[in-house]
């Protein structure tokens, strides 16, 4: 049970938090709260790729723009023009469209239907993009992803039906039930709160869970080394997609939940700067940590959306990332490694016998004069 | 004698070097065959082929009565090859326990969706897959370590839980690379017990091996490579006083000395 601590814990939080704040007088805080648990989320499902399968991306903010852009474009694009169109009208028959060619207003998909079909987009277009780029590792597979949100980006800002710098505006609110919708206003501020900090402990609790089976141990094998995973019947390639489009499928829930909720999107959720706060709050987390990024993600974007780190703001995230980096116990390892590496071309040919083992493939025949330490043994065994 | 693996013309090159060449042998069912070289012969380069860690430029690997040339290793490892690494690969921040339920993956299923809502039936796998993870861990005398991370532990230990992962996929076939590297001569002898307790348990075996006590004492059949190309292939007694295979490994000798 100590692992659904923080599940429970988030719940409470959203239970009490809007009672607490309304009684101190502070619930304006609450809209900065239910923004920060949505990117959050975000987080959290980069925390599944990167902290966990150890697959770094650049690019979390596209996805989180394709879900947010998305909802909000499909959510307001007025059909009405185009009402006798087969395709509307099947999307009618089926339920799908929010007002009516008979009322007043315009005739757009419902905002259910935008939203799903928005993350099913940003499903499409990891496992599309996923397919080849993460065949790349390390630095590479960075600079693909971020090469990625640049173009989400630059499309955001770049297209008209994108309202290009202004992004889209006027999104309607998502109903989940008779006077309960993901939508902002003051009188929606309390249950907004709750409703986001509930989604966000369930997007914690789905990955407690997967972090402790089967996919979830293949993913950290993956992590320490994909040849072990791959000789222990893990389908290495398939496994680091099927996170991809996780972790983009949580960026676009958490994109498409805060455009309903702000009622707009614009470009500066796609950006790069985005993306890299995004990778900063999984490292300061502690990497393979959930509730760490949680934390970190939570915390971190309350401040940075109350204004403490003033215009510093991205600078602050960079910084921290950093400091992180330098401080973390993994770059002690690359500290070790990197002296280990140094020894090995030490001038005393006697090494460590692990360290000389290294029989490499690629290695030439008979290359095992003076220092292949197991020489010796085989001969004396074969005088006998 | 029914071989459970066939190599025939095996060859992989790097660069210029011919790893291995045109290199054909077969794996009895039920029995221990051992490949031995000196350094740089090509048996890791062989062992990789075999595994579907490199694929050979020509040549083919039948497995079971089945092709499974250039499969990738895990279509190999589904197949029920497993094997052990020459350098330990294991999963440093994971436990021990957690390591060898990694061996349990092909023998089980419950994908993403499934754990995330954690459904009811992957409850039971996932308990069968800890209850013969840790008959493997107990197996190898490794009880007291499984709930211990398993980069902390020594080198020993390590290649035994790495043993254990590949015990736990219940395989038909067990490749070892050069098990007994790192281990004293004490170590060495119960892992010669162990791998023979495992050809009794019905398992076929194929191992690398430098050391030649290890291999000498334990072995239904031994291949030799040299320079990447077999030189011998018999029995034990055979291969001891085969001139050629005496000679190479004298000349190494030479060159150590």
């Amino acid at each position: 049970m100590r692992r659904y601590m923080p599940v429970l814990a988030l719940l409470a939080l959203a239970l009490v938090l809007p009672g607490a704040a309304a009684a101190t007088k502070t619930a304006y805080l609450l809209t900065q709260g239910t923004m920060s648990a949505y990117y959050a989320l975000a987080s959290l499902g980069l925390c599944a790729l990167m902290g966990y399968a150890g697959q770094i991306s650049l690019g979390q903010a596209g996805f989180f723009a394709i879900g947010g852009y998305g909802s909000a474009l499909l959510s307001t694009l007025d059909l009405r023009g185009a009402a006798d169109a087969p395709i509307v009208r099947a999307l009618d028959r089926l339920g799908l469209l929010a007002g009516g060619a008979d009322s007043a207003g315009a005739l757009a998909l419902s905002p259910w239907a935008a939203c799903l079909l928005a993350i099913l987009l940003a499903a499409a277009v990891a496992a599309l993009i996923g397919t080849p780029i993460l065949r790349l590792k390390g630095h590479y597979l960075a600079m693909a992803t971020l090469g990625f949100g640049i173009v989400v980006e630059k499309i955001a800002r770049g297209t008209a039906a994108f309202g290009g710098a202004d992004g889209l505006s006027g999104v309607p609110g998502l109903g989940l039930a008779p006077g309960l919708a993901v939508t902002g206003g003051r009188e929606a501020r309390a249950a907004n709160f709750t409703i986001a900090w509930i989604v966000l402990a369930l997007g914690l609790l789905f990955l407690v869970n997967l972090m402790r089976s089967r996919s979830g141990r293949a993913l950290r094998a993956l992590h320490d080394g994909e040849a072990a995973a791959g000789a222990m019947g893990v389908d290495t390639a398939r496994i680091k997609l099927k996170v991809f489009v996780l972790g983009a499928v949580y960026a676009a829930v958490a994109g498409a939940l805060l455009a309903f909720y702000n009622g707009s999107i614009g470009p500066g959720e796609a950006a790069t700067t985005k993306s890299v706060r995004y990778v900063a709050i999984v490292a300061i987390g502690g990497m393979a940590n959930l509730s760490g990024t949680l934390a970190a993600g939570l915390v971190l974007n309350f401040l940075s959306l109350r204004g403490v780190f003033g215009s510093l703001d991205d600078g602050v995230f960079g910084a921290v990332l950093v400091l992180v980096m330098l401080l973390s116990p993994s770059a002690a390892d690359y500290r070790r490694g990197f002296s280990e590496f140094a020894q090995r071309f030490a001038p005393t040919p006697r090494g460590s016998r692990s360290g000389a083992q290294a029989a490499t493939p690629g290695r030439a025949p008979g290359d095992s004069g003076p220092g292949a330490p197991s020489g010796p043994r085989v001969g004396g065994e074969a005088k006998r | 004698m029914s071989a459970i693996l066939a190599a025939a013309g095996l060859s992989r090159s790097f660069g210029g070097l011919r790893a291995v060449d045109g290199v054909s042998f077969e794996a009895g069912a039920g029995r221990i065959t051992a490949v031995i070289g000196p350094n740089g012969a090509g048996k890791t380069t062989l062992f990789n082929l075999i595994a579907g860690a490199l694929s050979p430029d020509s040549g083919s690997v039948s497995f079971d009565g089945e092709d499974i040339t250039g499969m990738r290793p895990h279509e190999v490892a589904r197949r029920g090859i497993a094997r052990t690494f020459q350098t330990v690969k294991l999963s440093g921040r994971m436990t021990v326990l957690e390591n060898v339920m990694i061996g349990r993956h092909t023998r089980s299923r419950s994908g993403f969706l499934e754990a995330m809502v954690a459904a009811p039936w992957t409850r039971a796998e996932e308990k069968s897959m800890r209850d013969i993870s840790m008959a493997a861990i107990e197996r190898l005398g490794l009880g007291e370590y499984a709930g211990r991370e398993a980069g902390t532990l020594p080198f020993g230990i390590q290649r035994s839980v790495e043993l254990a992962r590949a015990l736990a996929s219940e395989p038909k076939l067990l490749l070892l690379d050069e098990p007994a590297s790192g281990l004293n001569v004490r170590e060495t002898k119960g892992l010669a017990e162990l791998i023979s307790g495992i050809r009794g348990g019905g398992t076929s075996i194929l191992v690398v091996e430098h050391d030649m006590s290890l291999v000498m004492g334990i072995s239904d059949e031994i291949v030799v490579l040299s320079f990447g190309r077999k030189l011998a292939q018999g029995a034990p007694r055979d291969i001891q006083r085969n001139p050629e295979v005496v000679a190479i490994y004298l000349g190494e000798e030479d060159a150590d000395a």
